[in-house]
Order: C-alpha cells, then sequence, then structure tokens
C-alpha cells in the first residue's frame, strides 16, 4: 500500500515538474553586460527585457511562462561560443536575442545554427552574419557593406573630405567597415593616406603623430566607443583638427563622457537612429524610462523589437497548436513573419536580412548625445550570393 | 618625405619620453621588491591599477567640494598612493610572509602567488566598482589647468635634430670605420677625433641639403598633465634613491637585501622592513597609477596589466635591483615603443602598422639583453637595490 502511495507521488511530481518545465519558453539575450561595452550590450537586454515583459500576461493566459534569460558574452568571441554551447543545452530555451558584436555573433551563431536555435540580431552589421545564408539566422538592422559606402559618400560628398586617415580596431567589425568605407571613398575620389590597425586603448600618440605628418583633413574610425573616444580626445588634446566620423559603435553616450568637449563636431553613422527618429516608438520609449528609470539608446529599440518578432512568432505558433514550437518550427517561423515593429515595417529577404533597413548619419553639434540626424537612408540588403566562412 | 619625418623627431622624442617616465614610474615598485626578496611580483600592475581607481573615486566624489585643481590632484595622489600601498602591505602579509615563514625554497612558488594575487585583485576590483557603481569603467574628470598647453620653443627642436643626426652619422661612421679595419687588417682607420669631424660635416651637409627642416614650424607643444608626470617621476626617483642611499631606513632596507639572516642578526627585523618595502613600492605604484589616468582618461580593473608588464620589462632591461635602471629602462622602452610605433608604417609604406611597434620594442630589447644580460645599468654581481 505504502509502495503504491509513494509511486504515485513520484509519478506526481515527475509529472508536475515535467508539465512545469513544458510550460516555460525563455528568451534568452546575449550580449556584452560586463566590460568596457557593456553600455551598449545592456540597452540591448533592457530592450528584449521590456517586450517579454509586455507579453508575459499574453504568454499566461495560453498557459506558458515566458522568461527571459539574459547572458553575457562578455564582447568577447571565446565567452560568446561557451554561452551559445551553454543555451542550446537548455530546452527551453526557444530564441536568442543578440550579439553585440559580430566579431562574437559569428562563431556562436554556428552553435545556434547546429541546434536549430532561431537567433535575430538586434545589432551586428556585419555582412558575414547572415551572408552565411543559414535559416536560424535573422537580423533587423542594417549591414556594414551599405553603412561604411554611405558613411563614406557623406565624407566625401557633403563633407567635402580630401585626405582620409583610417584607424580601425583590427576585429571582424571593425576592420570590416574601415575596408569598406575606404573602398567608397577612394571611388570617390578622396585619398585615403593611412589606413591603420590599433588595440592600444590608452595612449594613441603614435598614430596621432603619424597624423600630424600625414596632414589628414578627414579622420575616420572603425571601432567601439571606449577607444574612438580616446583616440578623439587626444588627437584634440595634439592639436589635430580633421573632422571625425566613426560608425554604429560610437553611438552611446559613453562616447561623448569620455571624449568630453573634444566629442563636438563629430560624425557618425548608425544603424539605429535614436528613438526620436521613429514616431511609432514613442509609446515604447515612455515605458522603457518608467521601467528602467533611463533613456533607451542605441540598439534598445532594437532589442524590443528582435524580441516582439521572436514573441509574434511564438504567439502564432501557440494559439494555433497549444504547444511550445520545436526550434527549427520556430527559426521557418521567425522568417517568415511580417510586422509592424517600433522600428518600421519588419521582414526577411532570404538571407535573413531585413528587406529595408535604415541607414542614419548623425552630427555632434555640441557634446551632448544624442546628436542630429543630418541625413537618413533608407536602403535594401544588398543581394549577395551565399557563402560559407572558412 | 624624409624631412617631415625628421621634422617629427622631436616630438616622437618627447612622446617616448613621457610614456618611457610613466613606466619608469611603475618599474620602480618592481626593482624595489625584487631587490629586496628576489621576487618579481607580478601583482603590482594591480597595485597599480588600485591607485589608478582609487585616484578616479577620488577625483569624482571631491570634484564638487574641493575647488582647486592641484589641491584636488595631490589629495588624489596621496589616496591613490595610499590605497595602493595598503593593497601592496596585505598582499605581502596574506600571500608571500605565509609563504616565507614556511621557508620554501622553490623561486617558483612565490612568482606563481604573484600572479594568481594579480589575477585575484583584477576582479576583487571589478567586483567592488560593480556592487558600487554597476559599471568599473571609470573616467578621470578633465581639469583646464592640466589639459592647457605650452609651446616648446623650436630652436630646443631643431637642437635636438641637430644632435640626432650628429649621433646617426657618427654611429654609421664608427661601423663602417670598424668593418674597414676588420677587412683590411692592419690599416689605421680614422681616429676618434676625426669621427667626430666626419660626423659633424656630414650633419652640417644634411641641413644645408634639407634646410627645410629648419625653416619650418615643429609644432611642438607640451601639456600641462605631461609636465606634472615628468616632474613627479623625477623626484620619486631622486626620492628613492636619497631614501635608499641615506636614511637609516635604507641600511636597513639594503642590509635585509644582502643577507637576511644576517641583518636579524644585527638588529633589524626583516618582516617590518619587507613590509615597510612593500609600502614604499606600493605608494610610488598607486602615485604612478593617478597619474596615468590622468594622462589616459580611462581606467579599469585590468588597465595595469600591460602597463605593468611594460614596467617589468623595463625594470629588466634597466638591470632589475637598480633604481635608476629602473627608470633608463623605462626611457628606453618607451622611446622604442613611440619610435617603432610612428616610424615602422612610414618605412614599410603602411605594410607594418602601429600594431607592430611592441615587436620592433621587443626585438631591440632582446637584442640589448644579448650584449647586456644583466640590465644596461645593472650589475653582475654586489649590492642589490
Amino acid at each position: 500500500m505504502r509502495k503504491t502511495i509513494l509511486i504515485t507521488l513520484f509519478a506526481a511530481i515527475g509529472a508536475l515538474a515535467l508539465a512545469q518545465s513544458n510550460n516555460v519558453i525563455k528568451i534568452a539575450t546575449v550580449s556584452p553586460l560586463s566590460g568596457e561595452q557593456a553600455a551598449l550590450g545592456e540597452m540591448i537586454k533592457l530592450g528584449a527585457q521590456l517586450a517579454i515583459e509586455e507579453a508575459q500576461p499574453e504568454f499566461e493566459k495560453l498557459g506558458f511562462k515566458l522568461e527571459l534569460s539574459p547572458q553575457d558574452d562578455q564582447a568577447n568571441p571565446d565567452v560568446g561560443v561557451a554561452v551559445a554551447r551553454r543555451l542550446v543545452t537548455d530546452p527551453d530555451v526557444l530564441a536568442v536575442v543578440g550579439h553585440l558584436n559580430t566579431g562574437v555573433a559569428i562563431p556562436s551563431s554556428e552553435v545556434y545554427k547546429d541546434y536549430q536555435l532561431p537567433m535575430v540580431s538586434p545589432a551586428n552589421t556585419g555582412p558575414a552574419v547572415t551572408d552565411r545564408c543559414y535559416l536560424d539566422i535573422d537580423r533587423l538592422v542594417g549591414r556594414d557593406d551599405v553603412q561604411g559606402p554611405a558613411g563614406a559618400e557623406f565624407a566625401v560628398k557633403e563633407l567635402g573630405a580630401k585626405r582620409i586617415f583610417i584607424v580601425h580596431d583590427k576585429t571582424t567589425y571593425g576592420q570590416g567597415i574601415a575596408e569598406q568605407f575606404k573602398k567608397k571613398a577612394e571611388e570617390l575620389g578622396a585619398k585615403v593616406v593611412g589606413f591603420v590597425g590599433t588595440e592600444e586603448k590608452s595612449n594613441f600618440q603614435a598614430l596621432i603623430l603619424q597624423m600630424k605628418a600625414k596632414k589628414p583633413d578627414f579622420v575616420y574610425f572603425g571601432g567601439i566607443y571606449n577607444q574612438g573616444a580616446v583616440l578623439l580626445k587626444q588627437m584634440r588634446e595634439r592639436g589635430i583638427k580633421a573632422t571625425f566620423m566613426g560608425p554604429d559603435g560610437l553611438d552611446s553616450s559613453k562616447f561623448v563622457e569620455i571624449a568630453g568637449e573634444a566629442a563636438k563636431g563629430a560624425y557618425y553613422t548608425t544603424v539605429a537612429g535614436p528613438p526620436d527618429r521613429y514616431p511609432k516608438a514613442a509609446a515604447m520609449v515612455k515605458k522603457f524610462k518608467e521601467r528602467f528609470g533611463k533613456a533607451p539608446e542605441s540598439f534598445a529599440i532594437y532589442g524590443y523589437d528582435s524580441a516582439k518578432v521572436v514573441i509574434k512568432a511564438l504567439k502564432d505558433f501557440v494559439s494555433f497548436a497549444h504547444r511550445k514550437p520545436t526550434r527549427a518550427e520556430l527559426s521557418m517561423l521567425i522568417r517568415q513573419t511580417t510586422m509592424d515593429g517600433v522600428t518600421g515595417h519588419i521582414a526577411f529577404d532570404y538571407k535573413g536580412d531585413r528587406k529595408k533597413a535604415d541607414y542614419f548619419v548623425v552630427h555632434l553639434k555640441e557634446a551632448k548625445y544624442p546628436g542630429e540626424v543630418v541625413k537618413v537612408i533608407s536602403f535594401p540588403a544588398p543581394a549577395s550570393v551565399c557563402k560559407a566562412i572558412r | 618625405m624624409l624631412d617631415v619625418l625628421i621634422q617629427l623627431l622631436p616630438s616622437v622624442l618627447l612622446e617616448g619620453l613621457i610614456l618611457g617616465f610613466v613606466y619608469a614610474m611603475i618599474a620602480l615598485g618592481y626593482t624595489m621588491v625584487y631587490g629586496v626578496l628576489e621576487l618579481i611580483n607580478f601583482a603590482h600592475s594591480e597595485i597599480f591599477m588600485s591607485g589608478a581607481i582609487a585616484g578616479a573615486e577620488t577625483f569624482i566624489l571631491l570634484k564638487s567640494v574641493v575647488p582647486n585643481a592641484f589641491l584636488l590632484l595631490t589629495l588624489a595622489v596621496l589616496i591613490g598612493g595610499g590605497v595602493a600601498a595598503l593593497v601592496a602591505i596585505l598582499v605581502e602579509r596574506l600571500a608571500y610572509r605565509p609563504l616565507r615563514k614556511r621557508g620554501t625554497t622553490n623561486r617558483l612558488v612565490p612568482l606563481i602567488t604573484a600572479i594568481g594575487v594579480s589575477f585575484f585583485l583584477q576582479d576583487l576590483a571589478r567586483l567592488i566598482e560593480g556592487l558600487w557603481h554597476n559599471a568599473f569603467y571609470r573616467r578621470y574628470p578633465t581639469f583646464n589647468v592640466f589639459e592647457k598647453s605650452y609651446t616648446i620653443p623650436n630652436l630646443i627642436g631643431y637642437l635636438v635634430i641637430a644632435i640626432t643626426l650628429l649621433v646617426f652619422f657618427w654611429v654609421l661612421i664608427y661601423f663602417f670605420d670598424w668593418l674597414y679595419k676588420t677587412l683590411a687588417k692592419g690599416k689605421a682607420g680614422l681616429g676618434p677625433r676625426t669621427r667626430w669631424y666626419a660626423a659633424a660635416a656630414l650633419t652640417l651637409l644634411f641641413l644645408v641639403l634639407y634646410r627645410a627642416i629648419i625653416f619650418t614650424d615643429l609644432g611642438m607643444t607640451i601639456q600641462m598633465k605631461s609636465i606634472l608626470v615628468i616632474v613627479v617621476s623625477l623626484a620619486m626617483l631622486y626620492g628613492l634613491n636619497w631614501l635608499v642611499h641615506k636614511t637609516k631606513l635604507g641600511i636597513a632596507i639594503r642590509a635585509v637585501a644582502q643577507d637576511m639572516q644576517t641583518a636579524a642578526l644585527m638588529g633589524i627585523d626583516p618582516d617590518t622592513i619587507i613590509s615597510r618595502t612593500f609600502l614604499i613600492g606600493g605608494f610610488l605604484g598607486g602615485v604612478a597609477g593617478v597619474l596615468f589616468g590622468l594622462l589616459y582618461t580611462l581606467v579599469h580593473p585590468y588597465v595595469g596589466f600591460i602597463p605593468g608588464i611594460k614596467a617589468f620589462t623595463a625594470a629588466v632591461l634597466g638591470g632589475i635591483g637598480n633604481i635608476t635602471g629602473a627608470a633608463v629602462g623605462g626611457l628606453v622602452l618607451g622611446m622604442l615603443e613611440m619610435l617603432g610605433g610612428t616610424y615602422l608604417t612610414f618605412l614599410t609604406d603602411g605594410a607594418m602598422g602601429t600594431e607592430y611597434k611592441d615587436i620592433l620594442a621587443f626585438a631591440i630589447l632582446i637584442f640589448i639583453l644579448l650584449f647586456r644580460p644583466q640590465g644596461i645599468i645593472g650589475q653582475q654581481l654586489g649590492e642589490k637595490v
């Protein structure tokens, strides 16, 4: 008798546990939450968190528990892959919103692809992220092979840059976009007087001395704000007056904070415009401020929309099938999802690129973030041949 | 192009000098501890870092309270140095002393401990900063007084160029003279005075050919904060030399460095002396950290690693255990780095960028150590510190 009771009890507990784990759906965000690039990474997490918290009551009604699983990749490819390997072993994790760095996203997405875990990227601009044509990898933002040339066109045609000195941080992202910029600038007739990579973080004097010799009228930095801001500050300290420009890696209030007065007059291109450029985002911005006590920056609204796409696909499936989708099913569903997000209309092409993405040129007229958008370009993702990378 | 490169030379040397003094300040700490314990205290880079972060916190907290920038800097230097000294003493007390008391003779054990302590301190600082601010990148505020640039007269720049050319040609002549004497055995070659005359003539000829160099503005500037770095590190160097050679504490330190047991027999407590050595080294490291932050703006728990490695290299290059050697090593390394970083790109037409500067610096370092394994100033035997 006692045995029967025990067995029933265990079976009940087991069933309960099973049922519970069956009801949990986790969406993971993977971005740098610690380290020098945490300011950008945290925005992705907070954006996604807001979207998930909004959707939780609805999923509750459908009988599912929607959860956020925030992960830290430290902007480091090794850590990113380790996190990815951990995520794929958790059966409740059905989708990933992330990463921040292209150089981290590429190796990590190889892991997601092997387990068919869908990843929606709110921030990776490197062309290679989608050029591999993985069914599970989509992205919401524009590409560096548009962003870089767009920046170069603005620099040469509208700012009249003639002698350009290019510095990059030797990462997949930084060097990639710097090369795109260089190619286009040379095409348009400007002279590239220097193309230098550096991992230096504090002392840029050697580079600045080179600038003194080459006398550029324009300096482009391919990389992230933690290096770019220090470089810009030291350039101005040593009297280099050339116009300064960089890609979306500079799009953070920290850039202005570190560079101080030197940030005045700098330009950056970005794939995620300031929230006031998106009319539909007003409500979301308000909620964000109320919830987290700070204004959304850079990739926050893209983090929000990435999570929204995943949530929409999930909801469509769950309300129809009354069960959790498999990862492969969700991947396919996300690719076919079309919706109007706060960043505009969202639809993916055959590679997983957004069919039409926006690119912004921002001018920091005062040393204050965010700057003023001086140009917006809406451009379809270039059709490229699918290729594997090594 | 050549004239542009030569015009750049005084600025390059100046920047190298500033960087060199930064290295020298940190190198003093390595050298002090090595002199006494024959231990390479790899945790010194983290002691430096804790000073830098403590200094940043002081600046940020007291910026609105203390009106005068120099007073604020003094406070930051004292607090940064104090915190770093405290960390150094604690490290010695908790990590190195127990090993010493156990009579560990294997010299690898304290070395590995030092590396472990280094990692521990990095993450401890990250934890504290993370709990405190939820961000561990601290930015030094900018003050107009420190940012102010002073123009250096062009005449000094021209002089530097002339002297560099003179030395360069002299080395060239010396080399060919030596080659000639070696190849044609028994021939006399040039005398020492003739070599200098020839070098001077070549320099003059060069300057006449490239007279554009002398008729352009070199545009050399130096910022107040760089001047501060130079002044403070020179003061540190002289102060430390005075302390080690002229005071009672210095005599005790040297005694412990020479022979711990005998020193103990003479009434010196080695533990106290070692503790004080760590205190001095730590304080200097902390002050270096504050000035480093002031110079380069951003500090974080991992900021110590690269400057630490470079300063350690500088200490070895100059002759580890020797105070003047640390400064000389720092200056040489700083200059080499800046020269390589600036000129490699031009010399290789962009094929080797600034990122190769360390390769050049370290290649020359290996070369120097091949001929002087004891370092530039170091002595093979005799007294340490």
